[in-house]
């Protein structure tokens, strides 16, 4: 009866730790927003949100609230359940990243060796891009669900701008993967903390997935599928309340997750540049676990400056720009990268000296 | 379908089994600046045909001016091209002063001249920032909008009032321009190109911003004159042709200004001769300041003509003086007859000619005036310039023309 044995304390020191995650990133999410906005008032010479609290730092709450207040409204002609649905899948998607992701080593706690990460599966780059593709189904569903040729048009432009960008994300990625010859996120940044970052292998392969990353965020210069001067502001026009809240949530959720995959895969995950963790952690123990977390969210934090310093300067592609961009250029370009990255690995493999 | 039919909805025959898409642009859309609406026949994201509908903020101005004395009809101007009314009310008060035979002094016009172009300039900044946002890129934008402040705050020193003007009188304007204002004029002068040059510099050689508007909505000069296109809409697609300087009135004979000319009449051409005309507004303005700074003695404080039928007299002068008091009344009340006459008066308004058209039959209102409204011709060329095209494109085009609905509706 051996399989039956559960060791109950794994499962809730892994329930806390998702908890803790889910509830991370939400309010991470809830001051991106926040961040936002502060971030686009400063390139644009204005104050910005500044009346809720202290630095109207009670702004993303006062906003939380508004949105759960808001009337719910399902318009007559939409197919109801579809249109519910979207905004929730959309949320999902987004969340489930985040258990893969490894947000420090490992912390002592009641004599037991607890990872901070939730799942360290093998495939863990894999399961972020069927998750992150996922996504995309909540906008399709709810774009469709609207019954709204706006909404329509913004799910067909999101639908072909993630299938055109994704496929250069996973060239670009596939460098990356040959050079470190693994799947798991963990082991990769372990790689990174004894070498050097990825960056330095990959600087072609970091650009194109960096602009890659904009696109399945939908962010400027490819927010099409929400772009307010042409289509009213997309799949999400006909929501109201707090499901077009989950839609700017998801959003947001998003941009973090990706600047999360960025540290690690390409700027050494948690690991703290000139700092040798292993010594860290021999001197100050636990405490290094929370430096190591706060090294990649400041990694984090300036991804998503980056993002909005973009989304408020430079404006948007036309569809077939975006086309053209993406399978004439970028598909190219992580080619000719995956190509040179698995040349010069297999010269390596065969002995040659650097 | 079964939805549909479920609601009781009548659709035209063959709605359904058609393969494009109808979509109306507007009238309540973020891209239509105003009210106006755009029925666009679509074939993915291309546009097959445009039909443009007018009509939603029309409020008969043509028709309210024959009921009302001169003066009056002045605010009805400053609600056509609400982005540079002090134009339209300089436009309107020439046109007056065509048809009464005033001649204004040159300080008057030199003012004048100061005024339109600070409102050519707001107009400009205006529509190629709107350019910038429908594009995407928002933050040029509100950053330009800052300096219409400092234009706006110069309207306030000198009328009162900030967007509807209903600025200068017939034969001048109603006070002098303060202190203030020339100090306003003067932080506006030194602030202002530094920032336009910030904003070319954002957007003139942006890559995503070239490729978005070059080679869309273009129109040639042949076919740009046929529809009878002016101003900047007309000069992106190669003909220089300018009221400023092909007719010269508010004595711009004075000043020394380019032409800029584009050559292809596209959406970025268009948005090349606005920022251009810019510059040179601002240098005809510096020209005018100079001018107006070189009137010595009385001549420095000439602010109006001298046309007592039309020109409300000084409240002082109406207290303690008869004649006065009599102008005064006849004036407010509307009761100063208008010569019989018929007058076609035209200006450079910053978005094309703007004319006014004014046939008096003797009475104290017009018999019957019209404006010709630049944006009213550019619209009807919106079909023809979009087709073809991405429905992006469409949306740089309505903006890049400059379509603003109080003009286009009157």
């Amino acid at each position: 009866m051996t399989f039956l044995t559960i060791d109950w304390l794994f499962i809730i020191e892994k329930l806390v730790l998702i908890i803790i995650i889910i509830l991370a990133s939400l309010g991470i999410a809830l001051y991106t927003t926040f961040a936002e906005r502060k971030v686009a008032a400063i390139l644009q010479d204005r104050p910005g949100p500044n009346r809720a609290g202290p630095f109207g730092l009670l702004q993303p709450l006062a906003d939380g609230v508004k949105m759960f207040t808001k009337e719910e409204i399902v318009p007559t002609h939409a197919s109801k359940w579809l249109f519910i649905l979207g905004p929730g899948l959309a949320m999902v998607a987004s969340l489930m990243t985040c258990a893969v992701i490894p947000w420090g080593g490992s912390v002592e706690l009641f004599d037991r060796k607890i990872d901070l990460q939730v799942a360290d599966i093998n495939i863990a780059v894999l399961y972020i891009f069927a998750v992150v593709s996922l996504g995309i189904y909540g906008i399709m569903i709810g774009g469709w669900a609207s019954n709204n040729k706006f909404s329509l048009m913004a799910v067909l432009r999101a639908a072909s701008q993630a299938i055109s960008y994704e496929l250069a994300m996973g060239l670009s990625l596939i460098a990356v993967l040959m050079i470190t010859g693994t799947l798991s996120l963990n082991e990769m940044v372990k790689q990174q903390q004894e070498g050097l970052w990825n960056i330095v292998y990959q600087p072609l392969g970091f650009l194109l997935f960096f602009i890659c990353a904009l696109a399945e965020c939908n962010r400027t210069p490819f927010d099409l599928p929400e772009a307010e001067s042409e289509l009213n502001f997309g799949y999400h026009q006909e929501y109201s309340s707090m499901k077009l809240g989950f839609y700017l949530f998801a959003e947001y959720i998003n941009m973090i997750m990706s600047s999360a995959v960025m540290a690690t895969l390409y700027f050494g995950g948690y690991d703290i540049p000139f700092v040798n963790d292993a010594n860290l952690y021999a001197s100050i123990g636990n405490w290094a676990a929370l430096l190591q977390v706060t090294s990649i969210l400041i990694k984090i934090v300036i991804f998503i400056f980056v993002f909005m310093w973009i989304r408020w300067t430079i404006p948007r592609f036309r569809y077939d720009q975006l086309m053209d961009l993406g399978w004439k250029k970028m598909v190219p370009l992580a080619l000719f990268n995956m190509l040179v990255t698995a040349f010069i690995v297999l010269l390596k493999h065969n002995g040659w000296k650097f | 379908m079964s939805d549909i039919l479920h609601h009781n909805i009548k659709l035209p025959k063959g709605a359904i089994e058609k393969e494009t898409t109808t979509l109306n642009l507007g009238p309540t859309h973020p891209a239509t600046h105003g009210v106006m609406q755009n029925i666009i026949e679509l074939d993915g994201e291309r546009i097959v045909s445009a039909e443009q509908t007018i009509g939603y903020i029309h409020r008969a101005f043509e028709k309210l001016a024959e009921r009302r004395p001169l003066f009056q009809i002045t605010t009805l101007t400053d609600r056509l091209n609400y982005c540079s009314a002090p134009l339209n009310n300089m436009g309107w008060h020439l046109t007056c002063e065509k048809l009464l035979g005033i001649q204004t002094p040159k300080r008057v016009d030199y003012l004048r001249v100061i005024i339109m172009e600070l409102s050519r300039i707001t107009d400009h900044l205006i529509c190629n920032s709107i350019v910038g946002v429908d594009s995407g890129a928002f933050t040029g934008f509100l950053y330009v909008m800052q300096y219409r402040e400092l234009v706006y705050e110069i309207y306030e020193e000198i009328c009162g009032a900030r967007l509807t003007t209903n600025m200068g009188r017939i034969g001048g304007f109603e006070r002098n321009f303060n202190d203030t204002a020339w100090k306003k004029l003067d932080k506006f002068l030194v602030e202002f190109p530094k920032a336009w040059k910030e904003f070319g510099n954002l957007f003139l050689r942006n890559r995503i911003f070239m490729d978005r508007l070059i080679g869309t909505g273009a129109i040639s000069a042949e076919r740009a004159l046929n529809y009878g296109f002016t101003g900047p809409n007309l000069r992106a697609a190669g003909v220089d042709y300018d009221v400023r300087v092909h007719t010269p009135y508010s004595s711009y004979q004075d000043f020394n200004f380019t032409i800029p000319v584009g050559t292809t009449g596209d959406n970025y051409d268009r948005f090349l001769v606005r920022d251009q005309e810019v510059w040179q507004s601002i240098s005809i303005i510096q020209q005018a300041y100079q001018k107006v700074q070189e009137f010595k003695g009385a001549e420095a404080e000439v602010y109006h003509a001298d046309a007592p039928e039309y020109y409300l007299p000084e409240k002082e002068l109406v207290y303690t003086r008869m004649e006065s008091l009599i102008w005064h009344f006849k004036i407010v009340m509307g009761e100063t007859e208008i010569p019989k006459g018929e007058v076609y008066n035209s200006i450079e308004g910053a978005n094309g000619e703007l004319g006014f058209y004014l046939i008096s039959d003797g009475g104290r209102t017009p018999y019957r005036l019209h404006f010709r409204r630049p944006c009213f011709i550019y619209y009807q060329a919106y079909s023809e310039l979009t087709k073809g095209g991405m429905l992006s494109d469409a949306i740089m085009t309505m903006s890049s023309l400059n379509l603003i609905a109080g003009e286009l509706d009157a």
